[in-house]
């Protein structure tokens, strides 16, 4: 919302500075978005006077002209426009001047051999108007030297406000004016708005919706002028209406506009020579057009509310206006409309039909019901001292009647909710100057609010109004007392720690913390398991960010490919966030995804001297994986590893990690190629994902006692086997089954070689297993190594088909 | 001289000269082996009288004792010299530059780590973390916080809409984390005292917004909070957050459906060079919105707005974090570049304290 100094002089009689009144807006909660001095941009030009105007000796239309600009010294310019001549008054810029509408700074230069120092310049130059046929023509009597902004009165302040959806009654200077006044910043001028005596009956009719769709339109009332004279407003009215960034058009659209923005009254006016019969407010039948005023037809359905007369369609009601009966400047009689409409209609007209209108602005957030027939009259009296005619009376359908609401008020409230302790009589005088009515007490008042303020529902409404005026800085800030005494008690829940300490697990191993977005293209997301219809975003901002993510894995494989194609092959990316499995809350769960490309391996990236450069293996993921879960306070030894992961995993390198075949908690594994060429990622890219929510809950104790330890004084034993195998066998069954030989005795077991070759024969390989034996009651002799390390061999060979490596 | 002197001084000799340990060793056998020299004037010493053994018996045993341990002294000597020889031989390019840890190569991105300094202010002034789904119903992300169908206010939050279901009710992505508010409501009784990070989504996207982005929400609901607390709290919140002796705060009057009275929140600051800073300057950077929880919320929520009060804030995650840590733009929070990540993350041990600092 745009206005001017002046503009708001018009209705508050204050001798406030711009400052002072910008600050006060902010501060009553009408934001100053900004604030432009058209003086200060056009400080550089003056009015001056041509002393001579000679033909050019090198260029046809140009002038070389001497100029005063008040100085005493005459200037050479050379000028092209047509109307220069000598003895006429124009505006001059000198050169450092910057010329907005052209976008540069002038400097002294040299036209066609002739020096020109500076520029005599056009409305379109100073970005007054769109008129650039010739220099500025000033009446003889401008003073030569003086600034021309402040001459033609162009140094009025324009600011511009942020006005929220609750304050209907600040889109017009008007209810703006109220406001300051109520802070104490001057005072309203509240003249009463004289009705204009009709001299006529008003020919035409209205006829509204009748039933429930009353509420589409509950009033609107209609005058006949005839006999009006449509031309350009007068200076002050174009100037105005400029200087907030609108465009004048005629005299009769620029009263509309102006009372639009004045009053937050929109009007529509009708040439009513193209009006047949009467008006009817009616739902528009489905499939009827309108040419608007915007150029644009429109197709129409009944749930836009339109103005129609015995042809069709005139208006589309509360929004714009149609091409037909619009007014010219051959008008000479028109219509002037003032009516109601239902917000909520007019909001989803404008919606559906694409429409951004003040008048929609002002309607859609409610106006003052109880200025429809002011606002008519004030329309009316400035198309009769604009335009002359003869005004009709006024044909009013339906009723006006502002909802009157009454809050039962106690004063106590302000201080219940804002701490802020405000005198009754003070309180009392901010609401009756913001135009509430007041009937108190001493403990509280009957408030009811204006006809302009229908956001005003309750007391903690009226609670805000008392505070904005009175101020907000005032309210004392004041500790807010601890519901608990003493040491603050942990407040994170059991998936909160989980989902830090695998953001700072996976960190710690060396991988970097990305945040994708949650919306994947539908491809992508029907890849890992997604692409479900309720999952699917209906207005998506781009189609490649359609559909909710069923996993982590398409946005970090693409991440890391982007990384990739700028030159960083080696990277390692983990997000720890959101996956869908369908719109229920029940369906959102926490995952913890890593990834990573080329060489990014655990102990180090890219080549080395000590080493390294291999491409990362699935079991760089499987080490995530388990870090994981051990940082986690998952037991690893109950996870069961079962070959193939899910589809977009190689299904020879890739593990489901299960707790059971009903709990998978998560998988590792090398990404299958397909999946890479769908997604345009290249490999080698391993990658692991758990899911948060399904890990258990670790057991809970009664105390924070870690069990008792036990350390044997007996020497351990060491002991290593090279078990040869089917190349399909399992070493976790091989451990499983080293480990179950005995388990009081068997502390760990590693394997510690794997070797498939020439040695072994094809279809064989050889598991190398080292087995550390802890005995617990005595050493161990001889014997008894002898004895554990034929029941271990005995158990492999009958688990696996196991021999022994020779 | 004595034979026993010229003895003595050649076999001092000898062992001072001797280049290794095999010369030692041989000069060791010569003189105190079986039948070295030494040892056979050691035998002499039986055959003797009582007498001579006793004037000769300290100079033969004397000889043997002085040489033995010239013997040692070369032995550690030339022990000494070869190894240092062996340790000159075995230096090591020191200047060769080792791996990088994985612990100083993997980052927390700045929205985690932002979330775990909130969570680390918050917890001490005994506010829990309360969560919700990022795909909500109408009912919370909008009608329960007092947006009623058709209002404008509606309009302004952009909303991303998933298909109808069968009843004809469409979900929405949540466009603020307000709802959680409503479910904590819904689901505990007063007092209440939350903060709700998460996800957000408007369909808006240019230089300063994202589709998607991360906001926190602050509810205290109880038989006495008002807005002096809620001033109180967001001071002194933002002390510890942007880690300032001081700060300077404007609340401007401004609407949000769901609370009333309803504040905007600036901060002082001053900006030179493109830097921000706080506690100092005389510009106002908004920071976030705030209010009373309107009575129809509590309402909502099942909740006597004559018995119960409090109030309720939320502001921008990413937001702050580039007020803080100095991002001139939004859109690479997303975009993964690792040159980012590295430059503006954080190591994965920097965890926020109160008692070591939220940064070190």
């Amino acid at each position: 919302m745009k206005f001017t100094l002046s503009w708001l002089r018009d209705h508050l009689d204050t001798s406030a500075s711009v400052e002072t009144i910008a600050d006060t807006l902010t501060r009553i909660g009408l934001e100053v978005e900004g604030i432009r001095d058209p003086a200060a941009e056009l400080a550089a030009y003056r009015v001056a006077r041509v002393i001579s105007a000679e033909q050019h000796p090198n260029a046809d239309r140009l002038r070389v002209c001497m100029v005063d600009d008040g100085s005493g010294t005459p200037i050479q310019v050379v000028c092209g426009a047509p109307n220069a001549r000598a003895g006429m008054t124009s505006v001059f810029a000198p050169p450092g001047t910057y010329i907005p509408a052209k976008d540069l700074t002038l400097a002294v230069g040299t036209i066609r051999g002739v020096e020109s120092r500076g520029m005599l310049c056009s409305a379109f130059e100073l970005g007054l108007s769109d008129d650039h046929d010739g220099i500025i023509d000033l009446p003889a009597d401008a003073p030569v030297g003086q600034p021309y902004a402040a001459w033609a009165g162009l140094d009025d302040p324009v600011i511009e406000i942020a006005v929220t959806p609750n304050r209907a009654d600040a889109l017009g200077v008007f209810g703006i004016a109220r406001d300051l006044a109520a802070a104490g910043l001057g005072t309203l001028k509240t003249a009463a708005i004289k009705p204009v005596p009709g001299q006529a009956p008003c020919p035409v009719g209205v006829t509204l919706p009748e039933g429930d769709d009353r509420r589409l339109c509950p009033a609107f009332a209609l005058r006949l002028v005839r006999g009006v004279r449509n031309g350009p407003s007068p200076q002050w009215l174009q100037r105005r209406l400029a200087d907030i960034g609108l465009r004048p058009i005629n005299a009769l659209v620029d009263i509309t506009n102006y009372l639009t923005f004045d009053h937050a009254r929109p009007l529509h006016v009708f040439d009513a020579a193209k009006v047949a019969g009467n008006l009817t407010v009616r739902r528009a039948r489905d499939g009827e057009e309108l040419l608007a005023l915007d150029g644009r037809t429109y197709r129409l359905d009944p749930g836009v509310v339109v103005i129609a007369d015995d042809d069709g369609v005139e208006s589309l009601a509360g929004v714009m206006g149609g091409e037909h009966s619009g007014v010219s400047e051959a008008t000479t009689d028109v219509l002037i409309e003032a009516a109601l409409w239902d917000p909520l209609n007019i909001a989803q007209t404008g919606r559906r039909l694409g429409i951004s209108t003040d008048a929609r602005y002002r309607f859609e957030r409610g106006v003052d019901p109880a200025m429809t027939l002011p606002g008519l009259e004030l329309a009316t009296r400035l198309v009769l001292d604009l335009c002359g005619g003869t005004p009709s009376d006024v044909v009013l359908a339906g009723e006006v009647t502002p909802p009157r609401r009454e809050i039962a008020f106690p004063w106590s409230e302000v201080e219940r909710l804002t701490s802020l302790s405000v005198p009754q009589a003070d309180m009392e005088g901010i609401l009756a100057s913001l135009g509430f009515a007041v009937n108190g007490s001493s403990d509280g008042a009957t408030v009811v609010p204006p006809s302009w303020r229908a956001d005003v529902e309750g007391k903690a409404d009226l609670v805000e109004e008392i505070v904005r005026i009175a101020g907000i800085d005032r309210v004392p800030s004041t500790p807010l007392p601890r519901l608990n005494e003493g040491v603050p008690k942990p407040v994170l829940t059991l998936l909160q720690r989980r989902t830090r300490a695998a953001k700072r697990l996976l960190a710690a191993r060396g991988l970097v913390e990305a945040v994708t977005y949650s919306f994947i293209p539908e491809d992508e997301a029907k890849l890992f398991g997604g692409g479900t219809a309720t999952l699917k975003l209906v207005n998506p901002i781009a189609a490649d960010m359609s559909d909710m993510r069923p996993s982590l894995l398409p946005g970090l494989l693409k991440a890391a490919q982007r990384n990739a194609d700028r030159g960083y092959a080696d990277t390692a990316l983990f997000e720890v966030g959101q996956i869908f499995a369908s719109d229920e809350p029940g369906g959102q769960s926490i995952s913890a995804t890593a990834v990573r490309r080329g060489t990014a391996r655990p102990a180090g990236t890219g080549r080395h001297w000590e080493g390294g450069g291999e491409p990362v293996s699935i079991f760089d993921a499987k080490a995530d994986a388990f870090a994981l879960l051990t940082a986690l306070g998952v037991s690893t030894a109950g996870v069961q590893i079962v070959p193939g992961g899910p589809a977009w995993y190689h299904p020879g390198r890739s593990a489901r990690l299960q707790f059971g075949p009903k709990t998978v908690i998560g998988a590792f594994g090398e990404l299958h190629p397909s999946t890479l060429k769908a997604l345009g990622a290249k490999g080698p890219i391993v990658a692991c994902e758990i899911v948060l929510d399904l890990l258990p809950a670790p057991k809970a104790r009664p105390t924070k006692v870690k069990a008792k330890l036990v350390l044997s004084d007996l020497q351990p034993v060491t002991r290593d086997f090279a078990f040869v195998v089917d190349s399909t066998v399992a070493a976790g069954d091989i451990l499983r089954a080293v480990a179950g030989t005995d388990r009081a005795l068997v502390a760990d077991t590693t394997v510690f070689d794997v070797y498939e070759g020439p040695h072994v024969g094809d279809g064989r390989k050889s598991i190398a297993v080292s087995v550390r034996l802890q005995p617990t009651e005595r050493t161990l002799t001889d014997a008894d190594i002898e004895a554990v390390s034929t029941r271990i061999v005995e158990a492999v060979a009958k688990r696996t088909g196991a021999t022994l490596r020779t | 001289m004595s034979d026993m002197s010229v003895l003595e001084a050649g076999l001092l000799a000898e062992i001072e000269g001797a280049p290794d340990e095999a010369a030692i060793e041989s000069v060791r056998v010569a003189a105190l082996g079986k039948k070295g020299s030494v040892s056979e004037l050691l035998k002499t010493l039986g055959a003797m009288t009582p007498d001579e053994r006793k004037a000769q018996g300290p100079l033969i045993n004397g000889l043997r004792d002085r040489v033995q341990a010239a013997l040692g002294k070369r032995k550690d000597a030339l022990a000494a010299a070869a190894l240092s020889a062996r340790l000159a031989s075995e230096r090591l390019d020191v200047t060769l530059p080792v791996q990088e840890a994985p612990q100083t190569r993997g980052r927390i991105h700045p929205i985690s780590q932002v979330v775990d300094e909130l969570t680390t202010i918050f917890a001490d002034m005994g506010f829990s973390v309360a969560e919700g789904p990022d795909i909500e119903t109408d009912f919370y992300n909008f009608t329960a916080l007092n947006f009623p169908i058709g209002h404008p206010a509606r309009e302004m939050h952009d909303t991303f809409f998933l298909p109808a279901d069968a009843a004809g009710e469409r979900k929405v992505l949540r466009t603020h984390t307000s709802p959680v508010q409503i479910r904590t409501m819904l689901s505990a009784p007063p007092p209440i005292r939350v903060i709700c990070p998460g996800r957000t989504y408007r369909t808006d996207s240019d230089q300063t917004h994202t589709p998607m982005f991360h906001q926190v929400e602050g509810l205290v609901i109880d038989k006495g909070s008002h807005l002096g607390h809620l001033k109180w709290v967001l001071e002194e919140f933002c002390k510890a957050f942007f880690e300032v002796d001081s700060v300077k705060m404007r609340f401007r009057p401004s609407f949000f459906p769901f609370t009333e009275p309803s504040a905007e929140v600036d901060i002082q600051c001053s900006r030179k060079g493109g830097e921000i800073r706080f506690g100092e300057g005389d510009d106002w950077l908004e920071i976030l919105g705030c209010g009373m929880v309107h009575p129809n919320v509590l309402r909502n929520c099942g909740l006597d707005p004559d018995e119960y009060q409090g109030f309720a804030w939320g502001m921008g995650i990413d937001r702050i974090a580039m007020l803080k840590y100095g991002m001139p733009d939004l859109r690479p929070f997303f975009d993964a570049d690792v040159r980012w990540l590295e430059h503006y993350g954080f190591r994965p041990l920097d965890l926020p304290t109160l008692a070591g600092g939220l940064t070190s």
